[in-house]
């Protein structure tokens, strides 16, 4: 079946998940959608210890078994050492048939692979995959079907019921013996535990696992011992160094530079850029530098920001601190500045269902004027790919990307024309992660381009004579009159991944990778011509 | 032109080539190795194919790092294999076969 974005959903793949193609932005708009809760064992004997003294004996003690469902959060990003050390455990146990219910997976999961290869881990619900898992998903290795969700998305997926978490297994940074976690004060400092609150709240079992056991009451907690069923203290739950990669240093990359001129000039000279606006952007260079940009911009026009969101780094914490921000809303820390900023009195924790999930009553992101995002690829119907590299791998992660680019008022995408070869502006996208519906702007280096959907910012621009403005397509042509048009890419039949839109729609699918089957030696006999 | 010896022109930086051209017999013998193999490995052949065409070269085994270097560089890249193969550096035909 076509779905609104023009992807064909396969019949079969609807019938297996009793998913529906994906409608549009507000399908479920004010549709009634009814909540699941866990099945929980209370605890009401005052004597019962709440500490085990490894993994094995919490796995048993929530009844491990095959088939289960099990859950992670990554605020320890590349630095996560909870996954592997659970996984490893449960393959131990040999247990089959394992689903992971992951906010996100990366390049320090990559040892997952033989276990997806010999059926211990058969189904995985992500934002997305990096690194090795990616590839083997690409090439079919996984038994069942990867699930790909937006940050809302999984929220929405787990309070619905429609993954229902066996065990939550949550890595605190600090733990005191009766399950109050939070992010801060220990040896591998996360800062927010904001993924992982669902988990905590929907799983029928709940373990926390951490590196520094504190003093009763850890408070204030960020998850409660309320929802925390064991702790399960061992050596090291992440890599310091690899949590915060550390800010990232100021792009001299002129082409970067150049994008985060054309976004801070179509930030400024749009309507919501007023005193109070609303802004969220990524850890990019552009995105970082055109921060700055903007950050110019408002001393000059004594303009504040009301609020901030999402994953924040030191340029966006420094607003807060420079007077030019009023409150940061955080779901993720992506620099130890962004981690001890949280000291800020006005720099809040929130909930990854606060931030995005788009079947509560209005998430964060609802609120947001502007987004900064960037893209793998984008198309000229505005659709963009954040998942699947334009060579048919899949790479990267929904994040936040549907849920904000819905939400905010504007919003803008910064893409390089090209990245080598590849052209990022393309005719159609590999696949299709957020409908083009969403997409406001797009910056390139070679122009910036209005979705004709958007006649009034277009007009804003147009009138501010700020920017090189073009046409989606005359971007697209620029690309392949450089670099040439691409060859399609070629698929097998065999869909190994849904990307499911926020609403729990299947906005397209991902198929297996053909084999590069063309003979790697291309042989011409030598025959004489007869001019020759 | 009559290949002598190997040689080799480019580099395995990002959006080069390395071209290496050897003497063999029986043909054009083409191996590519590309990071953009999916969306160009045909076009990145017949570029390849064309050049040594053009350059007359009837017998060779040649092979190409690809690391997403334009049509160009591609060009540009086997025809300087190609003449330092063939012993031609120094008299290079500009504006004739090179263009």
């Amino acid at each position: 079946m076509i779905n609104a974005v023009g992807r064909d959903i396969p019949e079969e793949i609807l019938e297996i998940t009793g998913k529906e193609p994906f409608q549009g932005n507000y399908y479920r708009d004010d549709k009634p959608v009814t909540m699941a809760g866990p099945t929980i064992r209370p605890v009401l004997n005052n004597r019962k210890s709440k500490l085990v003294a490894n993994i094995r004996e919490a796995l048993e003690k929530c009844d491990a078994h095959d088939g289960m469902t099990v859950s992670f959060h990554h605020h320890f990003r590349d630095g996560d050492l909870i996954v592997n050390m659970v996984m490893e455990e449960i393959h131990k146990m040999g247990l089959k048939d394992i689903r992971i219910c992951a906010t996100s997976l990366g390049k320090a999961h990559s040892t997952l692979v033989p276990m997806i290869e010999d059926g211990t881990i058969t189904n995985i619900e992500s934002s997305g995959v990096r690194g090795g898992i990616g590839e083997a998903i690409s090439q079919g290795k996984l038994k069942g079907l990867a699930i790909m969700r937006s940050h809302g998305g999984r929220v929405r997926s787990v309070a619905t019921g429609e993954s229902h978490i066996d065990i939550a297994f949550i890595g605190a940074p600090t733990s005191d013996d009766y399950g109050n976690l939070r992010g801060i004060g220990g040896k591998a400092d996360c800062g927010v535990l904001s993924y992982a609150i669902v988990d905590g709240n929907h799983a029928d079992h709940c373990v926390a696992i951490t590196d520094c056991l504190v003093p009763y009451p850890n408070f204030p907690a960020h998850i409660s011992q309320t929802k925390v069923d064991y702790v399960c203290v061992v050596d090291e739950i992440g890599i310091p160094s690899k949590i915060a990669t550390g800010a990232a240093k100021p792009t001299t990359d002129q082409r970067k530079l150049l994008m985060a001129q054309y976004c801070t000039n179509v930030v400024v000279n749009t309507p919501w850029f007023r005193d109070g606006f609303s802004y969220q952007t990524g850890v990019g260079g552009a995105s970082i530098a055109s921060t700055q940009y903007l950050a110019e911009i408002m001393r000059e026009r004594n303009i504040h920001m009301g609020f901030g969101v999402g994953g924040l780094t030191k340029a966006m914490c420094q607003l807060l601190d420079d007077g030019m921000a009023n409150v940061m809303l955080d779901v993720q820390d992506f620099d130890l500045d962004a981690v001890h900023n949280l000291k800020n009195v006005n720099h809040h924790r929130i909930p990854a269902s606060v931030y995005a999930n788009p079947l509560n009553k209005g998430a964060v992101v609802n609120k947001l004027d502007y987004v900064v995002l960037a893209s793998l690829e984008v198309d000229v119907h505005f659709n963009c790919n954040v998942v699947v590299g334009s060579d048919g791998m899949i790479t990267g992660a929904q994040g936040g990307h549907p849920d904000t680019a819905q939400g905010a008022k504007c919003a803008i995408v910064i893409c390089p024309l090209l990245q080598g070869r590849i052209p990022a502006i393309c005719t159609d996208v590999t696949t299709v992660t957020t409908p083009g519906e969403s997409i406001d702007v797009v910056v390139t280096d070679y122009g910036v381009a209005v979705n004709p959907a958007r006649q009034d910012i277009l007009e804003a621009l147009r009138e501010a004579d700020c920017v090189p403005l073009k046409t989606i397509e005359e971007l697209r042509d620029i690309a392949y009159s450089i670099v040439g048009e691409p060859q399609r890419v070629e698929f097998e039949d065999r869909v190994v991944g849904i990307i499911e839109a926020r609403d729990g729609t299947i906005i397209d699918v991902v198929r297996q990778i053909k084999e590069i089957d063309t003979p790697a030696v291309y042989k011409k006999k030598n025959k004489r011509r007869a001019n020759g | 032109m009559e290949i002598k010896n190997a040689a080799v022109a480019g580099t395995l930086e990002s959006s080069d080539c390395m071209v290496t051209v050897e003497p063999a017999a029986g043909g054009i013998e083409l191996e590519l190795e590309s990071a953009v193999m999916r969306q160009y490995g045909d076009r990145i052949r017949e570029v390849a194919m064309e050049t040594l065409d053009r350059l007359d070269v009837r017998n060779a085994r040649v092979s190409i790092v690809d690391k997403g270097a334009l049509d160009c560089t591609i060009k540009a890249r086997v025809e300087c294999a190609v003449m330092r193969a063939a012993e031609h550096e120094g008299r290079i035909g500009w504006g004739g076969v090179i263009r």
